[in-house]
């Protein structure tokens, strides 16, 4: 049993981390995330250039990693750094391409970015009930439907949308260009977008959907929780720099026994967390790759609002403060909620592989 | 035991539902609903829709212009206004400063300040916290010291609610550095357009702005001003945080987040059915449910008691804890259940054009980050726990 970093991928995180700590400051990370583009298109073909990307790939289809710590290791540091950018559409949409066994070298090398557009209004998060159509055309398809809250669009060249072809579901590949497209930005920070579908033309993509997006949907889930894990390390860094330091009636706040055990809860929790990440980590390409993925999207989806909520509080009205990060990483520790399943969701996931069990 | 209104109360609570019937304008209605900002403006056409109806100080005493509200019809009209999705009253003048007036005041103060809170003329904002004084309140560092008639101020006050609007503040200030701290510091009336002061935003968490720093470079202060004794001010200032605390638990406000969120419940779908359908969800709000209905009855023991005449001692701030926490928690329901379509940053343009939250909603998540304050502000409720706690041990 080891529990160590291989030193290419502790090598990997510390490039990382660097790059993303110089990149995004946190005065230019708060600027670049609520103004459009709602990221820096510049920062991110410097991680491009880095080589992020092909994190994401085996050797086998172009890439440098591709396991579940590749992933995770990646995605840790982005949620460390608050970063902004559409990594995780450029991962999903790398899953779902290496199904498709389609080239992936524009992808992996950020000159063509994807988003991927699977949720609908009133489909936030299953695959069942997804509306969106296609239908055959003369030389292709056309795509007729609304795409909810699409991380990334408005900022990529290309489009993965899932759809409804008659016999069930089916993945397209769509111009960006060619479809209506409603760029914002998010709360939290970060691009999205509304996608209107209408006689859209559209490349449908040789592979059984269904799986390689509920595939995709498990990469998604353990990415948002190693972001959140990231992010929860920040924050609590932080809030235990605070209580050191911030002194009423006579003593630094961190010396009230009280605010002493909430401290220790979270890190007790924010360890927790960790060890499911690592436990989905390990499990991503084998049997229980979708029941580890949702467990940890469940327990960090708790364990992120807890985390968020008493750092907030234990700051008090500073951490209410737009100047102050805390209030920026409590805002995406509750947003990552609502990513591809909330934790209700992935609960619902697990209590129903334990009654079919 | 017998938990309903009397007749005088019921009649009372038809009459304030009449009222808010015909005279709350919808549009203001429909602004608070969606939990979005009022305007300057919308308060002050709602507090004189009150004031002319003689309710904007209902509990004022009836020789300064109010009805004389006791305890129990002062909740009805919360919990009505909060039902009709009225404004809340801004409180600083009508329910901070006024009753301040009202029992340390001189009788010029009290002529000079009191009808020009009711008629609008001036708008009070609080300046209580400083930088280094949250919590800690009495560790507050802005001086004044005595020069002729006047007090020289200097110093900083943070966390100043709607400053911007106001043209008048009352400060707690430092005017003796020896002995304990709270020995030392007097309540002193300023306005806002004298020399030397400078208000600053505050941005919130959400991107909001409605609370700013207050800068007070040598600013004079006329020693009229000063109320009640120099040094007096910890007294004022005890006095006025338990005062007005029968609404402090907000079920009023709660009963209406809870059948909005119900609302929404219905009419967004999760795997096929209806959100409401959803078990995890239902137990949620269930669970919440039964903890609002209980703290409902919590507050009318404490407001039974308080129409007897009886001595609040530590259910304000036990109502101040469970209404903050149930608060929060529908807040927190509300934008769970929009799943994505809470994420967007909200903006008019999205919420008139491209609904991607129900109508009424897009400002959900906004609303569940910006009132993590409440658990913060006017003692935190870790603050409160240390008043239970002093009280559970005295006994």
């Amino acid at each position: 049993m080891n529990f160590e970093m291989s030193d290419d991928r502790r090598m990997l995180a510390d490039t990382l981390r660097r790059a993303l700590a110089e990149g995004y400051g946190f005065e230019h990370r708060t600027r670049v995330a609520y103004e459009p583009p709602f990221h820096d298109p510049g920062q991110w073909a410097a991680l491009c250039e880095l080589g992020l990307l092909y994190a994401f790939a085996g050797e086998d289809t172009g890439g440098m990693g591709g396991s579940g710590f590749d992933i995770a290791v990646v995605f840790e540091e982005i949620g460390r750094a608050l970063c902004p950018e559409p990594v995780l559409p450029a991962l999903m949409a790398t899953k779902l391409m290496e199904a498709a066994g389609a080239p992936l070298d524009d992808m992996l090398s950020g000159a063509v970015r994807h988003a991927v557009a699977m949720g609908e209004t009133d489909a936030p998060y299953d695959l069942a009930g997804i509306a969106a159509r296609a239908t055959k055309t003369t030389d292709g398809w056309a795509l007729s439907g609304r795409k909810s809250v699409v991380y990334g669009a408005g900022v990529a060249e290309r489009l993965l949308v899932l759809a409804r072809d008659g016999d069930g579901l089916a993945l397209f590949d769509v111009a960006a260009s060619d479809a209506q497209i409603v760029p914002y930005g998010m709360i939290d920070g970060g691009p999205a977008g509304e996608v209107l579908l209408d006689g859209t033309p559209a490349t449908r993509l040789d592979l059984d959907a269904e799986t390689a997006a509920q595939d995709a949907l498990d990469w998604a889930a353990l990415a948002l929780a190693a972001e959140a894990l990231g992010a929860m390390k920040a924050t609590f860094g932080l809030l235990t720099d605070y209580l050191a330091t911030r002194r009423q009636f006579g003593q630094p706040i961190g010396a009230f026994q009280a605010l002493q055990h909430r401290a220790v809860d979270l890190s007790i929790e924010i360890e927790q967390a960790r060890s499911i990440v690592i436990s989905g980590a390990a499990a991503m390409g084998g049997p229980a790759q979708s029941h580890r993925a949702s467990q940890a999207k469940h327990l960090v989806g708790r364990i992120a609002r807890q985390v968020a909520e008493e750092a907030i509080q234990m700051h008090g009205g500073i951490a209410m403060t737009w100047e102050y990060p805390v209030s920026h990483y409590a805002k995406r520790l509750v947003m990552i909620d609502h990513q591809f399943g909330d934790t209700d969701h992935h609960l619902e996931r697990l209590i129903e592989t334990l009654q079919a069990g | 035991m017998d938990l309903s209104y009397s007749p005088e109360e019921r009649a009372f609570e038809a009459e304030v539902r009449a009222f808010l019937a015909e005279k709350l304008p919808p549009e203001i209605a429909a602004t608070v609903q969606a939990r979005k900002e009022l305007t300057k403006g919308e308060l002050e056409r709602w507090h004189a829709i009150l004031n002319e109806k003689g309710w904007l100080a209902g509990p004022w005493p009836k020789e300064f212009g109010g009805q004389g509200w006791g305890p129990v019809e002062a909740h009805i009209f919360e919990e009505e206004c909060c039902r009709a999705g009225a404004p809340r009253i801004v409180p600083f003048g009508v329910r901070m400063l006024a009753p301040v007036l009202m029992k340390f005041g001189t009788a010029e103060q009290q002529a000079e300040f009191l009808p020009r809170i009711l008629d609008g003329r001036d708008w009070w904002c609080q300046g209580y916290s400083e930088p280094g004084a949250g919590s800690d309140l009495a560790s507050l560092r802005t001086k004044a010291e005595r020069d002729g008639d006047a007090y020289v101020v200097n110093g900083q006050k943070t966390w100043t609610t709607l400053g911007q609007y106001a043209n008048r503040i009352f400060c707690l200030v430092r005017t003796k550095a020896e002995g304990k701290p709270q020995e030392g510091i007097s309540f002193l009336l300023v306005d806002l357009d004298t020399p030397g002061i400078e208000m600053r935003p505050i941005r919130l968490i959400e991107g909001g702005y409605e609370v700013n720093e207050v800068f007070f470079t040598d600013v004079r202060v006329p020693v009229a001003n000063l109320v009640g004794a120099e040094n007096e001010g910890w007294t004022i200032a005890k006095f006025l945080l338990g005062h007005e605390r029968t609404n402090i638990a907000g079920v009023g406000f709660s009963l209406q987040a809870l059948e909005q969120v119900k609302d929404l419940a219905h009419r967004v779908m999760r795997n096929g059915k209806p959100l409401i359908r959803n078990t995890l969800f239902a137990a949620r709000l269930a669970r919440v449910e039964a903890e609002l209905e209980a703290m409902k009855i919590t507050n009318l023991r404490m407001l039974a008691r308080a129409a007897e005449g009886g001595r609040l001692t530590s259910e304000p701030s036990m109502l101040k804890i469970t209404g903050t926490v149930i608060r929060q928690e529908i807040n927190d329901l509300a934008r769970r259940a929009l799943g994505p379509a809470a994420a967007p940053f909200p903006s008019e343009e999205l919420e008139g054009n491209l609904a991607i939250a129900p109508e009424g909603h897009a400002r959900d998540a906004a609303s569940y980050f910006n009132n993590r304050k409440i658990s913060i502000y006017g003692g935190s409720n870790e603050i409160q726990r240390n008043i239970l706690a002093k009280g559970l041990m005295q006994k």
